[in-house]
């Protein structure tokens, strides 16, 4: 057999079996590094601290769990949150992402080296990384074979997509979750081949590791039925997938209702029935299997499945008429808002005010997944052509992914996986055909040229493996040589690749390829990704770095100066922040579970002094904060938000809150002197914009975000005052007056100090003492 | 793998069908049975033995649920999901060992599939304890 270049003969197979094998664990070794290492831009360009606003929340229940214990952190309830209601963290959360550090922490503390939990926290995103690209290594094995499984495992390890919701600092449910969601994934898939309850079992117990850890677990839930009832409607039905989905779904159900956020759910609700429908459908063809099996009569058969039909409508039918008996709860809206997009705008404001929950653009694919995008949809089509029953589970992975990434940003995180698994088959069947050194026979069969080998440190061996795995094989890349053979000059008997140079062409333009990936990812991970979103940076014209650290400031100012009960009001956006770095009680937080106390606060928010004070005085509300950007040009401020505090104050008290008074007559929003009366009564317009003239010295007070000019004499509060404004502007924190002592009118008291005489001939009327 | 339901599901066969064709059922559904006992190995038998309990237990759990109440909802899902569970990983066992089906399992021996049996019904039972509440 010619061969395109020579290779060391006279190697033993242990000795190449034990090189390959070092090597990839080397490789394993290098990919877990380089997923550590390069989710450390934000630690080692600003400091270890956590980011975003839902991880402070994990962060300070993490503490809770561990200064005290399990038990504590179980029942904790949390009376600062939600002010006048409180919280029952133990029952209102998923603990695995809490009870992972906090056995951690113990594991560390257990070894001596007493390890700072806040560290823990940080940088257990990172590490978990490196679980994932283990993980994803196993998965895309059972896929293709050693060498796509390390490929695998190198885009996981730097996919930006995944880098984004794991970076040092984001400790977040996703961080762990990633990794539970490929592992299950893989003993599903391993499960399946072996037809092991083993695996079953295990697969149901990161199942519930998953449920612990992640709303997303739904995924899960949904995914591996829709693959079993695929196998079954492509007629796959094995002994081995009755095996598999029986033992994953009996001890996964039970165990998914051991946490307490879950608790009934998943007999109860709708997105939990389509695995307990295909459960009851797998018995039904078991059972007509093994009758099948017992009797030979074809009229018998036709009957049985006829019957299995029945059943099976029956079983839906039962099902729906549950779900319109109200015996299972209908879709949640979350997930509803998934199938139709316009549902959560029109009617939960909320979920449409969160900016992860919009469509995904274009760029942000590439962006993401860079030449992983490309590779993607050809590594499906590679999967179609061999569709092994493993094949068929990437294939509905990538089709469901694909269709949720593209409704809603933040499960670009799902789709990745199944991006890395999907490129790195397609890449590793090209290099495997171009490393392959066999040169094609003059008139030969076709079958002969594509040997596999099958991993790419292998494609050494050449004959060995070839033989072995290249009759299986051939079949799978019939379409593939049609346009390698359009693309290499061939006499019409010769197919194949001949010579050393269209081999290193193709794979020099590999490894460009790869390189211009790694880069990629580098980039947008150290740019886009690594910023602390509690410390804002810009530049200085001379290049050095400007940091600015107003909520910091503003937070411990509240922690330091005020006393530790004080309430404060803020939107919820700031809730778990002030909560973890100011430790004072809020109001409302990112845990959005009461719609109604959300719209006290926008009502709050966006009426006048007069109709404010009393909602505030009923709510001990000692401090109000609002994030202010006028002055520094921070966009993501709270006038930007407002109209969101509007709305959903609105959809509690239509008849007092009205989105169309906050625009101009023209429908424009507008700051500046032609904003509305309502919106410049507003509180958080006045809250923002107090004093603010007074800074450009009798100049136009121009804000930067909005590039409006506010009016010269500025608004005016009469009920609160300014307690503190940080260094930029970020952070506005007032103080909720008390109520004046000699009984006026809190104005009308302002007023008289102010030395402004009281209007004849409209009395004003005495505020009554609150309830 | 149902496999014990030889008795009771044809029953139900039988009154499903039983206004199409029911002698034709009846000769099959007697067929089946016959089948059943002469080429079904004794341990398969005893498998199926305890499948059936297996079922009536959780049928007296369930009908219990349905008539009188369903109070501790916990408690019933406990019992009741032991019940499936145990049935389910009773009858992956037994379609694992069955000898007919030994193209299908090649990774796995009957002795494995019994410790995988085992190993299953611990973690069942440890999660049907913790439920009990």
């Amino acid at each position: 057999m010619p061969v395109a270049y020579s290779l060391p003969s006279g190697l033993s197979p242990s000795t190449v079996a034990n090189i390959s094998s070092l090597l990839r664990i080397g490789a394993l070794f290098f990919v877990s590094g380089a997923a550590i290492a390069s989710r450390l831009f934000a630690v080692i360009n600003y400091e270890s601290i956590i980011h975003e606003f839902d991880p402070w929340f994990n962060y300070r229940a993490t503490r809770v769990l561990a200064s005290k214990g399990f038990y504590e952190f179980w029942n904790w309830f949390d009376p600062t949150a939600w002010y006048p209601l409180g919280r029952v963290v133990g029952g209102t959360i998923y603990p695995g992402l809490m009870a992972t550090s906090g056995v951690i922490y113990n594991v560390l503390r257990w070894l001596n080296l007493p390890v700072d939990i806040r560290n823990i926290c940080v940088l257990l995103a990172p590490g978990f990384s490196a679980f994932t690209a283990w993980s994803m290594y196993m998965f895309t094995k059972e896929m293709k074979d050693e060498s796509a499984g390390l490929l695998a495992a190198v885009f996981i390890g730097i996919a930006p997509g995944y880098i984004s919701r794991s970076v040092a600092g984001s400790y977040d449910n996703e961080a762990i979750a990633i990794f539970l969601l490929m592992f299950t994934f893989y003993l599903w898939i391993k499960a399946l081949k072996v037809g092991s309850a083993f695996f079953g079992t295990l697969a149901a117990l990161f199942y519930f590791y998953m449920v612990a850890a992640w709303g997303g677990y739904a995924f899960i839930t949904n995914m591996i039925p829709l693959h079993a009832l695929t196998l079954l409607f492509m007629g796959r039905y094995t002994n081995r997938l009755y095996v598999a989905y029986s033992s994953w779904y009996a001890v996964g159900t039970l165990s998914s209702m051991q946490v307490p956020f879950v608790g009934f759910l998943p007999v109860r609700t709708s997105e939990h029935m389509a695995a307990l429908g295909v459960f009851g459908l797998l018995q039904l063809v078991a059972f007509t299997d093994l009758v099948r099996s017992h009797v030979s009569s074809k009229q018998f058969q036709s009957l049985l499945r006829y019957s299995v039909a029945v059943l099976g409508l029956l079983g839906a039918l039962t099902i729906s008429a549950m779900t319109m008996k109200g015996w299972i709860a209908p879709w949640t809206g979350r997930f509803y808002s998934l199938w139709d997009t316009g549902y959560a705008k029109k009617y939960i404001p909320i979920i449409a005010s969160v900016s992860e929950h919009q469509p995904t653009a274009w760029p942000s694919f590439f962006m993401d997944l860079h030449i992983l995008i490309v590779l993607f949809p050809a590594g499906v089509f590679l999967c179609f052509n061999e569709l092994r029953d493993e094949h068929v589970f990437i294939i509905l992975y990538a089709v469901v992914a694909s269709y949720f990434a593209g409704v809603m940003v933040r499960l670009m995180l799902t789709l990745t996986p199944v991006v890395c698994v999907s490129a790195a088959v397609a890449l590793s069947t090209l290099l495997d055909r171009y490393m392959d050194p066999t040169e094609p026979e003059d008139t030969s069969v076709p079958a002969q040229i594509e040997t596999e080998s099958t991993s790419a440190t292998e494609a050494k061996t050449p004959s060995k493996k070839a033989k072995k795995t290249g009759a299986a094989t051939t079949s799978t890349t019939d379409s593939l040589d049609a346009v390698i053979s359009s693309i290499i000059p061939a006499s019409p008997k010769q197919k194949g690749i001949f010579g050393v140079v269209p081999r290193l062409v193709v794979i020099g333009n590999v490894v460009l390829m790869l390189s211009a990936f790694v880069a990629h990812c580098t980039w947008v991970t150290s740019n886009a990704y690594s910023s602390p979103s509690v410390v804002l940076s810009s530049n200085n014209p001379d290049g050095s770095k400007h940091i600015i650290d107003d909520f910091r400031e503003a937070y411990y100012w509240l922690r330091q100066n005020t006393p530790t009960d004080a309430v404060v009001m803020s939107w919820w956006d700031y809730g778990y922040q002030i909560a973890g770095m100011a430790d004072r009680p809020t109001l409302v937080d990112n845990n959005t579970w009461n719609n109604t106390h959300i719209a006290t606060v926008g009502k709050a928010m966006s009426s006048s002094e007069e109709k404010a004070y009393p909602i505030l005085r009923k709510h001990d509300v000692d401090y109000v904060l609002v994030i202010f950007g006028g002055l520094l040009g921070y966009s993501g401020d709270d006038i930007n938000k407002f109209l969101w505090m509007v709305r959903i104050a609105q959809g509690v008290w239509p008849e007092e809150i009205q989105e169309p008074q906050y625009f101009t007559p023209r429908g424009e929003y507008r700051v500046d002197a032609q904003a509305s009366e309502t919106m410049k009564n507003s509180l958080m317009y006045k809250m923002s914009y107090y004093r603010f003239h007074e800074l450009f010295g009798g100049g136009a007070a121009v804000d930067r975000v909005r590039n409006q000019q506010i009016p010269a004499p500025g608004p005016t509060l009469d009920y609160l005052d300014e307690a503190f404004t940080s260094d930029n502007w970020i952070v506005r924190i007032y103080q909720v007056k008390k109520e004046d002592l000699l009984g006026r009118d809190l104005k009308s008291a302002n007023a008289f100090t102010h030395g402004k005489k009281r209007k004849r001939g409209k009395p004003l009327p005495r505020r009554k003492a609150l309830p | 793998m149902a496999g014990p339901k030889g008795t009771s599901v044809s029953s139900q066969q039988k009154g499903k069908a039983g206004s199409s064709s029911v002698p034709a059922i009846q000769a099959a559904v007697d067929s089946l049975w016959k089948s059943y006992n002469d080429t079904t190995s004794p341990r398969l038998k005893l498998i199926d033995a305890f499948l059936v309990f297996i079922m009536l237990t959780g049928a007296a759990q369930f009908l219990y649920c349905i008539l009188v109440t369903n109070y501790p909802f916990n408690a019933f899902l406990a019992g009741f999901a032991s019940s499936i569970g145990q049935f389910v990983l009773t009858a992956s066992l037994r379609s694992q060992v069955n000898p007919e089906n030994r193209e299908q399992f090649k990774d796995v021996s009957p002795e494995r599939a019994f410790a995988d049996f085992a190993f299953g019904s611990i973690v069942l039972h440890f999660f049907v304890f913790n439920f009990l509440g």
